[in-house]
């Protein structure tokens, strides 16, 4: 690959960085014991919520922030960011006329159709604009089948028998040092219950965006199916650019029941920081699913943006004959840094795991893939397959894989395999060969080589995915 | 703390008043700055060493083996030089150094008298300054093995290092081995560990092979430790263009057993290849840690171990293949294959890349699970027993490590040993 089209593929500018004045309410920056009660109780959470934060928050007080991620970045000082932002507009929404004007116009610029998406694609969003959920469709649609899909704060008001019961359950607020941070000081984020026997009848869509300068965003997410149910979940990311590094620490809990099946796809495409490295998301994720017996959880994720991604989206196969599935495509360009991967935890007998993880990291960029199969000795039969492949373009980036594989069961059948590799000269040659331009024969190559994972993509993503792949790449001409 | 004050009160017991004594006291020094690893050092997260840092050891000083009993341990054919070591100690007597200008084949004491400072410089140079194990090695280092094949030499005969561990004591043992192997030259070396009584001594061994420009070198290690001894060696490889250095390394015995392998490839045109093999019983924990450090381009490394696991045995692998910016051209193919054949067994495995350069093909792989149950139908259907089903399909899983020996009478012999194990 030529100096000159390095040069290009790194000096690609992020495509969906700019910022909408949308008045909003912040409270103080820093983060104590008040902050946490003040965000409970503008949320008017019931008291046990406010304890429970509470406890996560003393919690967080005496651990430690960890330091074996394959990642580098200055000390974040977590006195120096806000916690709580909310749009100004808390009216509840009767339908999409009532929308501000320039939320709607940040929409429009992120290219979600929210108004066509209702009509043509039949997916209900919930949209997210800071923290507080500003308008939710379909719900009455959903509402008929039992479905319930909203916002956190609406769901803890509403339904909080079903948070007191589930939150924590998979994710406990001793978990790791982010996800402590979480519970304590979490604005909202999306609920999702499927009742006994449902499938949703639609991709369900929460579309997230960090939109205040040094707020820190901690959604939170809890998706129960109940026995026999199925949801497709569908969450993605773009944020407008900043200067300062913004934290963002979520938390994702799934509960599949006895023969659910949950199917979880992200495609994160957040500001990765300009092409000297300043600026952009520090996305520390983490994200957790139990299988209870013959239950299926998939996660697939594209992951594009961020400066610095830390997120191992895991399964915890508890019951017997249950899967759990791993998709992940994660692209790093500039000195953009992701240190990503699954964990795969056996417990119940005949349990099965796929992981398949694509790497491809540009410029100056680290990728790394850092993953956990274990089988526990009662799983018997267990039975794992992994691959997870690199891709490097250009000579200045590392990818790296660390995969851990604990085994205590004689009957488990474990296989792994990772290669890395460049795009083939041969491959370029016979596109060219072929009349295929150089630009186009990379995408095709790369589309490729993550087609696996991209096909477990709802049609919509897997669209948005590519487009997102092609933009990755482009003068990355090998 | 004190754990560490018992190793240094060895050390002061120890007669220290030879041509190493101020290398010895720097190592001394070091060790009581450095701390032992806990399971929360990610390189020691699935081996915990408090067993064997926690015991009380003596420093052996004599015993004797029967010649008979040497001969049984040389495997295949007459060798050409023996060098035998007992409790760590070694013996002249039972040793045979065939006499040449050019070789040096010695004990490290030997060739400290002989050769003085060439050795003590290489004992300097070979201290890890940051490793704990290597320090105390340095330390309270007994004797070893001095090997220097000068240029342009062919070393036909396999050299043979046989250590016999026979004691009822609880002893510790520091050894440290130098193979120099100059330009253009070949050598086979066969190591073995062997033990008379049941006792759980701790050897603490490392071994460091320079390998010079277009030199070959085979190594063989065969360990058959009580089953309540401990054993930590330390094997760091450095190779120079166009040379080639193989490992066949084969662990059966040992309470608790750590390999750490590092391979410096210093230049370009250079394979490496690291072949083990890892039958675990009882309570055995068997960990191997490979390093390959590639830093030049068009160099091949090979890594392929194989492990069975019985009872309540454990097997460790990690692997790490860092590939440098400047090393294009690369080709690194790691492989890990274990068979439990008991609920109670484990393997922990964690094969590693890290990558910087992007033209470069690497392959890792892992594979845990039984026999295969499609090969057992096919034997069986074929009106073969059972058990000799099994041990047919376990003789082809050894069998692929053992085929990198290059020699066949020492290929046949480990293979009888290894076969008999079961």
């Amino acid at each position: 690959m030529s100096k000159q089209q390095i040069e290009e593929l790194a000096t690609r500018e992020y495509k969906y960085g700019f910022h909408s004045d949308i008045d909003t309410e912040i409270a103080p920056k820093g983060l104590s014991e008040d902050i946490v009660r003040l965000i409970s109780e503008k949320k008017q959470e019931p008291e046990w919520m406010l304890e429970w934060r509470l406890k996560a928050f003393r919690h967080w007080q005496t651990m430690t922030e960890p330091t074996w991620p394959n990642v580098k970045y200055p000390p974040i000082d977590y006195q120096e960011a806000y916690y709580y932002a909310a749009p100004k507009q808390q009216k509840a929404l009767e339908s999409l006329d009532e929308l501000d004007p320039k939320i709607k116009e940040t929409f429009d610029k992120l290219g979600i159709p929210l108004l066509e998406q209702k009509r043509l694609a039949g997916v209900a969003v919930d949209a997210v604009i800071d923290s507080v959920s500003v308008t939710t469709t379909f719900k009455e649609q959903l509402a008929e089948k039992g479905i319930i899909f909203c916002s956190f704060s609406e769901a803890l008001q509403e339904h909080p028998d079903l948070i007191k019961k589930y939150i924590g359950s998979v994710v406990p607020h001793t978990d790791n040092y982010f996800a402590a941070l979480n519970s304590a000081v979490f604005s909202d984020g999306s609920f999702c219950y499927i009742p006994k026997g449902v499938r949703c009848p639609m991709d369900l869509s929460t579309y997230f965006r960090i939109n205040t300068p040094n707020t820190g965003q901690f959604e939170r997410t809890l998706i129960i199916a109940e026995e026999g149910s199925y949801v497709s979940y569908l969450e993605g990311c773009t944020a407008p650019r900043f200067a300062d590094n913004q934290l963002h620490a979520a938390v994702v809990e799934i509960i599949a029941h006895e023969s659910a099946e949950v199917k979880y796809s992200t495609v994160q495409n957040w500001y990765p920081g300009d092409e000297n490295g300043v600026g952009g998301i520090y996305n520390f994720v983490t994200k957790r699913g139990i299988c209870h017996r013959s239950a299926k959880i998939s996660w697939t994720q594209v992951e594009t943006g961020s400066a610095i991604t830390w997120k191992y989206p895991s399964v915890i196969l508890k019951g017997d004959n249950s899967v759990g599935e791993f998709y992940s495509v994660a692209v790093t360009n500039n000195y953009q840094q992701a240190d990503t991967g699954t964990k795969m935890i056996h417990l119940g007998k005949n349990t099965k795991s796929t992981i398949v993880s694509k790497g491809i990291s540009a410029g100056k960029s680290h990728n790394s893939y850092r993953g956990l199969v274990k089988v526990a000795k009662s799983a018997d039969k267990a039975r794992n397959f992994s691959q997870c492949d690199s891709l490097l373009i250009g000579d200045r980036c590392g990818a790296h894989t660390f995969p851990y594989l604990e085994i205590h069961n004689k009957g488990a059948k474990i296989e792994h395999e990772a290669t890395t590799s460049k795009v083939g000269e041969d491959q370029l040659f016979y596109c060219a060969q072929r009349g295929i331009e150089m630009e186009d024969a990379i995408a095709l190559i790369v589309n490729g080589y993550c087609k696996e994972v991209l096909e477990e993509l709802p049609v919509e993503f897997a669209l948005e995915a590519q487009q997102l792949l092609k933009i990755s790449l482009e003068g990355s001409v090998g | 703390m004190k754990t560490k004050q018992h190793f240094i009160s060895i050390f002061d017991e120890m007669a220290n008043e030879d041509a190493l004594k101020d290398i010895r006291k720097q190592a001394i020094d070091t060790f009581s700055q450095l701390e032992f690893p806990t399971r929360r050092h990610e390189e020691w997260k699935y081996t915990n060493i408090n067993p064997i840092i926690q015991k009380s050891y003596t420093v052996e000083e004599n015993c004797s083996v029967s010649q008979e009993t040497i001969d049984g341990y040389i495997l295949g054919e007459t060798p050409g030089n023996i060098l035998v070591f007992v409790n760590g100690i070694f013996n002249e007597e039972l040793s045979h150094i065939e006499n040449s200008e050019e070789i040096i084949v010695s004990n490290v004491k030997g060739a400290l008298q002989k050769h003085g400072e060439k050795v003590t410089q290489f004992v300097e140079n070979t201290t890890d300054k940051e490793q704990i194990f290597s320090v105390l090695n340095t330390a309270l280092l007994q004797d070893g093995v001095f090997i220097q094949v000068p240029k342009n030499k062919v070393v036909e005969k396999p050299i043979f290092v046989v250590n016999v561990s026979d004691s009822e004591q609880q002893f510790i043992h520091n050894a440290k081995n130098i193979i120099d192997v100059g330009e253009n030259s070949q050598v086979n070396i066969v190591e073995t560990y062997r033990h008379g009584k049941d006792s759980a001594y701790f050897n603490n061994i490392t071994t460091d092979v320079f390998v010079a420009a277009n030199a070959h070198v085979q190594h063989v290690r065969l360990q058959m430790e009580s089953k309540k001894a401990y054993q930590i060696t330390t094997l760091n490889i450095r190779q120079q263009k166009d040379s080639t250095y193989t490992s066949v390394s084969v662990d059966l015995g040992g309470a608790i057993v750590r390999n750490n392998i590092n391979v410096d490839l210093q230049d370009s045109n250079i394979e490496s290849n690291l072949y083990g093999l890892y039958l675990g019983k009882d309570e055995q924990l068997i960990d191997n840690h490979t390093f390959i450090d590639h830093a030049k381009p068009h160099c091949n490394s090979n890594e392929l171990y194989k492990g069975i696991l019985d009872d309540k045995a454990r097997g460790v692998f990690n692997g790490k293949v860092l590939v440098r910016q400047d090393a294009q051209k690369t080709n690194a193919f790691q492989s890990n294959q274990n068979i439990l054949l008991s609920d109670n067994a484990g393997v922990d495995t964690k094969p590693q890349l890290e990558i910087f350069a992007d033209d470069v093909k690497c392959s890792h792989g892992a594979t845990v699970g039984e026999l295969d149950e499609g090969a057992m139908f096919y034997l069986r259907a074929r009106g073969i027993g059972e058990k000799e089903a099994h041990s047919l399909l376990r003789q082809a899983f050894v069998g692929e490590v053992l085929e990198f020996v290059k020699q066949d009478s020492l290929r046949e012999k480990l293979e009888e040993i290894v076969m008999s194990h079961f």
